[in-house]
């Protein structure tokens, strides 16, 4: 079966890993060898081989955050010299593979750092801060059923392509982390840009743009400076101008908060 | 919904103060150029612009709470920013952002303080422990001319304007491209000509103020 | 024992809907919040129950081991869903949805539960438009339909190949609407290790906090399980690591029956494996087949050479030959048995010669590279991601691999199972795809299941309880918990010399090849005898670092392997009893002598409900008799 792995060298790698055993125990480096990789090991796949030999050897195994391991669940996530998932265009940690590295290397894996993700163990995070933006209003207030036929209201095609553009995200986490002010901006700016793009979300977008924008600061998230660390550092290559759009969605609910002609405090639902 | 706290109002905050100090700036620059002329260049200059204390007023005013708002926010958001990332990654290693973008505090702070110590150079005329030239022309009006370049005559308050200018280069550099993206203008395809907008923008200013110190100690002006 | 669906009977075009009125009770609305819910899992089927339930104002607690309900497996679907729509002209219809199903999985499921999927699919594209879901549009603004294996209609809606990660968003948004609203109460990296049944009905579930350890119960007036498929019992298959059969094994142990576990899906179009650390196999849109011509080397000497070197009369398109009406797009376990029967005879191409091609240059003469970009160009460069191989100059190299599993815990119409409480959605259930699911309609089960069916159908059980009548206190809820904690304590105190992955790829390695596409009486012994040994030899050997009271990936690990192991026995010894070949069980004894399927409807015409008699020991059978009244019962042909 490894037939095709052995046309190729295998690689020996130096890993220093951040281990840390509890939320509230301190993280130090530990350094790993990664004995016998093959370019078509995936990331994870050579930190499963690493890990099996320390089980084998008594230790505890690298904890880390993984799936599907096809690059659509958003679960994976570390950062590798540096940079989340790794640095590699569209390309989640779980679908980097070794043929990126050469024999020799030191590799350097840390968890995603930032305020809004405690870090749970070793590589693990914890990102429920993420899912309390969606949970502020990241939706669209629709009742199951009671809603009219799916061509009932058209949208362009041009319009269900930006949504979609937005929409690939998957929640991983990694424009956080990249962020030097641990911002979700790209996350939250994604969700607004899509929801405010097609007609069954327009009607609530103010609304929605300020409860997130509130939630955001709730959450411990940090503010945007415009370093678009996030654009590059996300696997799925969601762009800063769903930033802009945030931004402009925040600025005319604003306006039309302040001279009075919306109000974008949801009222508590009844029941 | 609010202005001054939330994350992007603020942000809105700081975009359209600096893009009316960018106006300044522009309009200082202009300004200025009037020295290339020599001295009655710009000293006719200074006159004509005296003459309208009603707009040198206004636009003092609109700058001074420009100027406030743009720091004071400045400072809250770094030290919300900093809480909110705590702690770096072992490897630094940056994808998108850029120097300039990663120290505009560092760079606007400094720029603060150049401008207090240039309003005290040149437009209050006073700083503790320096010689500022002040002599009037025959004709009994205020010789700018004659206090810029005895002020740049020296070699150690040349390089503080043109250091002070580097900064300006590049808060520039990040800031005016920054602004279109706070206020919601970016897409990918405005973004580029932002971006060259803003660069080149800066380069400009850059040249346009550092020329003056400049010309004047290596003495490429004269009366 | 026989068992009763019970099915609505009389006309089924009005099946559901006098159902509803004739038989299922309401709940007042006031009474609702008295009634608890809990509801494990959170994909397309377990986030679409809870925001609706927590909507009508149940109370409900949702869980799942994720960090985050949005990463549940639907996630990965990527072709689309199907709907009786028939908005492009091209006759469909409620009729020819329910047709399709029923068939293609090859007469082996309800009638009356494939009738109300094929009714209420349109309900669920609606639902998803006024959700924010960006479907497919055309230029006019109309939703988009594209074609998918086993129909000859266009009924498949679509966001671009990523529509099971959308739908699950519009589910997921709905559930954290209600998450924030209250009604909802989530519980993220919990996995449910017991069902907690007293005075034989559903009243709880065990659980283990994944990041503290915390082993406890909760208590509810129904159990949900919508956790999902079993697959990953062949070690390597295109589920997401997490996904267990462990959910609906521990309720299984609990008494309710498991049906048909031997009707698993093999999913044609799939990156082979490369070696033997791969983890796990990553699967390409079955939509690939609409532009994609599949083929492999007439000559077995070919088999080395460049795809380009091998001229067109030495390529054998074995799909178009075999099966010219439906061609590439002949149903999933027809495409998948012909690619291993290619390989088999040694014309298999990749490493291992376990491969064929996939072919786009005739699409892309035909329609240009941008427009193959256009339609798959996030799978192309998925495919390059993977194996460093352009697929635009190169044919790509697809091989079968498991994918979803038809087989799961019995359920009635009302998707209750024989333990009154216990209802159970999504592929976690046998109910609607047979012995095998169309393209598409994995998708359309979920949110059918979670949107509009049990809204309805668990308001009948509840109707018929007393709110809260079991307490956190009760004896059972706390031997529950005494239960889980003595088995983790064991995996914890073997500390062997195998690891928990080493006894996971033994048994999947070995179900693989001997009960994976393609079973028989002599394989299905052998691993019947295997097992036993494996099994004890977890129990003597395996080795878990760590402790329980942290979060241990390695235990969570053993417990999933553990179920695993037990659960295999069952899908082999269920396999070994249904002596004929249908839909994705194909045994090499019953074939037409073309290598096709045979059915044997006079003696397996019935669902395989089994019940859990102990470890290791025989489970008893029990058959529920499948009756067709509304189609012909024929032998499925797709030439």
């Amino acid at each position: 079966m490894s037939a095709h792995a052995t046309e190729h060298g295998t690689m020996n790698l130096k890993l220093i890993v951040w281990r840390q055993s509890a939320p509230d125990k301190a993280g130090r480096f530990e350094t790993y060898e990664a004995k016998g990789i093959t370019p078509h090991h995936s990331f994870l796949e050579m930190l499963d081989v690493v890990n099996e030999d320390l089980i084998k050897a008594g230790q505890d195994p690298i904890a880390f955050d993984h799936d599907c391991r096809e690059g659509i669940c958003g679960m994976c996530s570390a950062v590798v010299n540096g940079v989340p998932h790794g640095g590699h265009e569209r390309t989640t940690l779980c679908q980097l593979h070794m043929r990126k590295f050469k024999d020799g290397d030191a590799i350097y894996i840390e968890p995603w750092r930032a305020r809004a993700f405690p870090i749970l163990r070793d590589l693990v995070v914890d990102r429920g801060s993420l899912d309390k933006l969606i949970q502020a209003a990241g939706y669209v207030s629709c009742h199951t059923g009671g809603v009219p036929d799916g061509n009932a209201i058209l949208v362009g095609k041009p319009e269900a392509d930006y949504a979609m553009d937005a929409a690939e995200c998957i929640g991983c986490g990694a424009c956080v982390a990249a962020c030097p002010n641990g911002a979700a901006m790209l996350f939250a700016g994604a969700k607004v840009s899509q929801l405010a793009e097609l007609p069954q979300g327009q009607v609530e977008a103010p609304q929605r743009v300020a409860a997130m924008v509130r939630a955001m600061a709730d959450q411990g998230f940090g503010n945007c400076s415009n370093h678009y660390e996030c654009e590059g550092a996300c696997p799925k290559g969601i762009k800063v101008k769903f930033i802009a759009r945030l931004n402009r969605e925040f600025t005319k609910a604003l306006f039309l908060e302040k001279i009075g002609a919306i109000s974008t405090v949801k009222a508590a639902s009844a029941d | 919904m609010r202005l001054l706290s939330d994350s992007i109002g603020r942000k809105v905050v700081m975009a359209i103060t600096g893009l009316l100090m960018v106006l300044f700036v522009v309009g200082h620059m202009l300004g200025n150029m009037s020295i290339f002329a020599g001295a009655n260049g710009i000293n006719t200059y200074a006159e004509k612009l005296h003459g309208l204390p009603v707009v040198v007023w206004a636009t003092r005013l609109v700058m001074l709470t420009a100027v406030l708002f743009h720091l004071v926010l400045s400072i809250a958001i770094t030290l919300e920013n900093n809480k909110a990332n705590p702690t770096a990654y072992a490897v630094d290693r940056r994808l998108r952002a850029t120097f300039a973008g990663k120290n505009m505090i560092w760079t606007g702070l400094l720029l603060g303080g150049f401008i207090v110590f240039h309003l005290f150079h040149f437009t209050i005329r006073s700083v503790p422990g320096m010689e500022i030239v002040q002599v009037q022309e025959l004709s009994g009006r205020f010789d700018v001319f004659a206090m810029v370049a005895g002020a740049f005559g020296k070699g150690i308050t040349a390089l503080v304007y043109v250091v002070s200018m580097l900064m300006l280069y590049l808060h520039l550099s990040h800031g005016i491209q920054s602004t279109f993206q706070s206020v919601g203008l970016n897409n990918p395809k405005t973004m580029p000509g932002f971006v060259r907008f803003g660069s080149v923008l800066s380069v400009i200013f850059l040249i346009g103020y550092g020329a003056i110190p400049l010309a004047i100690l290596f003495g490429l002006i004269g009366k | 024992m026989i068992l009763d669906g019970k099915a609505p009977t009389g006309k089924i075009q009005d099946s559901w809907d006098k159902h509803k009125i004739d038989s299922l009770k309401l709940v007042n609305p006031a009474n609702k919040r008295k009634y608890k819910v809990l509801v494990v899992g959170t994909g397309l089927a377990g986030a679409s129950a809870a925001a609706s339930l927590g909507e009508l104002g149940y109370q409900v607690e949702a869980f799942c081991y994720q960090d985050s309900p949005r990463r549940a497996h639907s996630i990965a679907a990527q072709g689309g869903i199907n709907a009786a729509k028939a908005y492009p002209n091209d006759g469909d219809s409620v009729y020819r949805l329910f047709y399709d199903t029923i068939k293609g999985g090859d007469f082996r499921a309800r009638e009356a539960d494939v009738w109300r999927l094929a009714q209420v699919s349109n309900n669920i594209i609606d639902q998803c438009v006024a959700q924010g879901v960006p479907f497919a549009r055309d230029y006019a603004g109309y939703l988009d339909n594209r074609s998918f294996g086993g129909a000859q209609v266009s009924r498949t809606f679509f966001a671009r190949g990523q529509t099971g990660q959308q739908l699950l968003l519009g589910a997921y948004s709905a559930l954290s609407r209600q998450i924030g609203a209250g009604t909802v109460k989530m519980f993220a990296r919990t996995e449910m290790l017991d069902l907690v049944v007293v005075d034989g009905e559903a009243k709880g579930i065990t659980v283990r906090d994944l990041v503290t350890g915390e082993v406890r119960s909760h208590v509810g007036d129904a159990v949900v399980l919508a956790t999902g498929g079993y697959v990953n019992v062949f070690y390597l298959s295109t589920n997401a690591m997490g996904c267990s059969v462990s959910a609906i094994w521990k309720a299984h142990k609990k008494g309710a029956y498991l049906a048909n576990p031997c009707y698993t899906q093999i999913h044609p179009t799939c990156i082979p494996q490369t070696g033997d650390y791969q983890s796990k196999l990553t699967l390409m849109s079955e939509s690939l087949r609409n532009d994609g011509r599949i083929w492999v080397p007439k000559k077995k000497e070919d088999c080395g050479k460049a795809p380009s070197e091998i001229p067109e009369d030495d390529r054998d398109y074995y799909l178009e030959r075999k099966y010219p009406s439906f061609g590439n797009l002949a149903p999933r376990d027809i495409a998948s048995r012909a690619a291993k029967e290619q390989c088999d005879e040694g014309r298999g191409v990749g490493p291992g010669g376990r491969g064929v091609y996939l072919d786009f240059s005739a699409s892309i003469a035909r329609l240009g590279e941008g427009t193959i970009r256009e339609r798959y160009g996030n799978l192309f460069e998925m495919y390059e991601r993977i194996t460093d191989e352009n697929a635009y100059q190169r044919p790509m190299r697809i091989y079968p691999a498991p994918h979803y599993s038809m087989g799961g815990l019995w359920v009635d119409y009302n998707l209750q199972s024989n333990i009154p409480g216990l209802f159970v959605l999504g592929e976690a259930n046998f109910s609607v795809h047979g012995a095998n699911r169309l393209g598409a309609s994995a998708l359309m089960q979920g949110l059918a299941d979670g949107y509009f069916v049990i809204p309805f159908t668990i308001a009948n059980y509840l109707a018929q309880t007393k709110p809260g009548k079991v307490k956190a206190d009760h004896p059972e809820m706390l031997k529950s918990i005494a239960e889980v904690k003595a088995e983790r304590d064991r995996m914890l105190s073997i500390n062997g010399k195998k690891t928990v992955t080493e006894f996971m790829r033994e048994v999947g390695v070995l179900m693989w090849n001997n009960v994976g596409m393609a079973r028989s009486e002599q394989s299905l012994n052998e691993t019947l005898q295997k097992i036993p040994a494996i099994r004890e030899e977890f129990w003597k050997n395996v080795k878990v670092t760590g402790s329980g009271d942290e979060l241990n990936q390695q235990l969570e690990n053993a417990g999933r392997t553990s179920d695993f192991i037990d659960f295999a026995e069952l899908l082999s010894r269920d396999a070994l009893h249904r002596q004929e070949s249908c839909g994705g069980h194909f045994r090499v004894e019953h074939q037409y002598p073309d290598g096709e399927a045979k059915r044997d409807d006079a003696n397996f015409a019935y669902s395989a409900a089994w019940e859990f008699k102990g470890t290791g020991k025989a489970p008893e059978l029990h058959q529920e008799p499948l009756k067709f009244e509304n189609v012909h019962l024929a032998v499925r042909s797709y030439k």
